[in-house]
């Protein structure tokens, strides 16, 4: 028998995300307000892909219909090859609120998945060793309003792990955490993902933090959003926040979202 | 200095406190003993107006009372534990005025006009003499109100999940509801004694009807206003929409379905106290009308505060049940 944790870094490979030519529009108090315009990328296996763009651009939903959770008005969208047409444990999603059940402890919390599936009674070590992994070992049994709010992100990073993904979706996971934790949790996400290999989408309004973490930064037009540049981000991890390059990335990315003046 | 003292004296209070390694008894508490001693001489000592049994026996209860008060004073000087019921000297004190009042007032002067304020001593009498009818009326209430109540809390639980999960069933059941539900279930009372075989069974059915509704509502409230990020979360992750409702829905509404349950007892048991006196033989809403009947009033007021007793039992258990299935919800109303 290998250990548990070697069994975890083998079977969560990554997936290929395909996002093909896909728009997206809301009716809204009867008026139509497209939000996504003939989106088409690709996120190869194990990579880390940003999704940068201004707050409400359409990045969020592009996320929500990757997840299965809406279908896209036109396009495609594909897994594997496989066509996005509901939500699948393969592919968990992590929003900006750890949304956790507040009448479920810890643990449980992080044992949604498993439970939801029925698959419980065999994944009990799985979730003791995720909550380990992300460092809530001795939390298991405390209820969710007891916890900060780094901690709350991180069993809901936990529950997400659970179900070894192959494709993370992050909805701004970091968002709403205080400036420190950010950090920290900045450079713990980036090293699950180098040690597990799933292919990552995150959804940010932070050039910094997008450039700091993912291979590659693409980067969102005002609503409707449209691809309006693909940054390749090739600095070695960990990176450094005062790396010549990424100072430079992140003038062009600033300058891309129309905000070259400020820096 | 002196100002920030005087401004915060609960501050210095604290401070002494932590000062004395063993608390001492309160002072009051021995004060209540006393007082309940001096209402005892008072009932004993003091020759009776009116024709009245069991005078000794209050008395012998008051002055036991008073006993076991000091007792519990002087032993907390040694066992800090014993003098617990200090916080409650300042109630003992005016209970024990207010039973001296009332005695002084019924039997010793008679000055109140019989039979409607009857002396503690007919009160007490009412218990030591007609206990067993009490019992009874008291254990068919408790059986009557809980055949309807967990009927109607029971159905009003599911059909609530109904109506806030299934639009369909919303459309048939939601008119209906709007409708009949906020109609009291007493204006039923003439339909229900005519409609079902047996009296029984039509109050079952008034007290599972006054249940029924706010607990139908509050927990449908409950289901429709569930965060559908909730929802996405579970489907992400492989959830059923068995695991939706059961697992999702139902935990997130508990607090809104207590508080149907709670509004719920409370209509249950103005609901139940009418019908039995309509229509049972032995309960404690007949035993009032019984005891109006002979114009035993004695008998109505202890017949009162066995009902009291029992609603306010019923109501402390369901919130003990309510604080151990919503522990992980902060900052609760204590009961």
């Amino acid at each position: 028998m290998v250990s548990a944790a070697l069994d975890l870094a083998s079977e969560a490979a990554g997936a290929t995300l395909d996002v093909q030519g896909v728009s997206h529009r809301f009716v809204l108090h009867n008026e139509i307000l497209p939000v996504l315009h003939d989106i088409t990328l690709r996120a190869e296996p194990g990579s880390f892909v940003a999704l940068l763009g201004a707050s409400g651009c359409g990045k969020s939903t592009l996320l929500r219909l990757c997840a299965g959770l809406d279908r896209p008005r036109r396009g495609r969208l594909q897994m594997d090859g496989e066509e996005i047409t509901r939500p699948h444990p393969s592919r968990v999603i992590m929003f900006q609120d750890p949304t956790l059940f507040p009448w479920r402890t810890v643990w449980d919390n992080a044992a949604l998945g498993l439970e939801a599936r029925g698959e419980l009674r065999h994944g009990r070590g799985r979730v003791d060793e995720v909550l380990s992994l992300v460092g809530l070992d001795n939390f298991r049994r405390a209820y969710p309003h007891q916890l900060s709010g780094g901690m709350a992100q991180r069993v809901s990073l936990a529950r997400a792990l659970v179900n070894d993904p192959r494709l993370l979706l992050l909805d701004e996971p970091l968002g709403k955490l205080d400036s420190l934790t950010r950090l920290t949790m900045q450079g713990e996400l980036t090293r699950l993902w180098q040690q597990r290999g799933f292919t990552v989408l995150m959804v940010t309004h932070d050039v910094e933090e997008a450039l700091l973490m993912a291979q590659r930064v693409i980067v969102f037009s005002e609503r409707p959003a449209r691809i309006r540049a693909d940054l390749r981000v090739e600095l070695p991890y960990p990176r450094r926040r005062d790396d010549p390059e990424l100072l430079r990335l992140r003038h062009e990315a600033l300058g891309l979202l129309g905000l070259e003046a400020i820096w | 200095m002196s100002a920030i003292v005087s401004v915060n004296p609960a501050a210095t209070q604290g401070i002494a406190a932590l000062d004395d390694d063993v608390p001492r008894p309160r002072k009051l508490l021995a004060v209540a003993g006393l007082a309940w001693l001096g209402a005892a001489a008072a009932v004993l000592a003091w020759a009776d107006t009116q024709e009245v049994a069991r005078t000794d026996l209050l008395g012998t209860l008051a002055a036991s009372l008073g006993g076991l008060l000091l007792l519990s004073w002087a032993l907390g000087w040694i066992f800090p534990a014993l003098a617990r019921p200090g916080q409650w000297a300042p109630w003992l004190i005016v209970l024990a005025t207010g039973l001296a009042a009332w005695e002084t007032a019924t039997a010793k002067l008679d000055l109140l006009p019989l039979p409607f304020f009857a002396s503690p001593q007919a009160f007490l009498e009412v218990y030591t003499d007609d206990y067993p009818r009490l019992l009874d009326c008291l254990y068919h209430s408790v059986l009557l109100l809980a055949k309807g109540y967990l009927l109607g809390a029971a159905v009003g639980f599911v059909s609530g999940v109904a109506l806030g999960w299934s639009t369909r069933i919303g459309y048939w059941v939601h008119p209906v509801l709007r409708l009949i539900g906020p109609l009291p279930a007493t204006a039923w009372i003439p339909l229900a004694f005519f409609v079902f075989p047996t009296s029984a069974s039509a109050s079952v059915f008034l007290i599972a009807l006054a249940t029924w509704f706010p607990t139908t509502v509050l927990t449908w409230s409950g289901v429709a206003s569930v965060q559908t990020a909730y929802y996405d979360v579970a489907r992400t992750l492989g959830a059923s929409q068995r695991f939706l409702v059961l697992k999702v829905a139902i935990p997130a509404a508990l607090p809104h379905v207590f508080v149907g349950l709670f509004m719920g007892l409370g209509s249950s048991f103005a609901v139940l106290v009418v019908a039995e006196m309509l229509g049972v033989k032995s309960g404690l809403g007949w035993y009032l009308q019984w005891s109006q009947g002979w114009a035993a009033y004695a008998n109505m007021y202890a017949d009162l505060f066995i009902m009291a007793l029992m609603c306010s039992t019923l109501i402390t258990l369901l919130f003990r049940l309510r604080d151990h299935l919503l522990a992980w919800q902060k900052g609760m109303v204590q009961w």
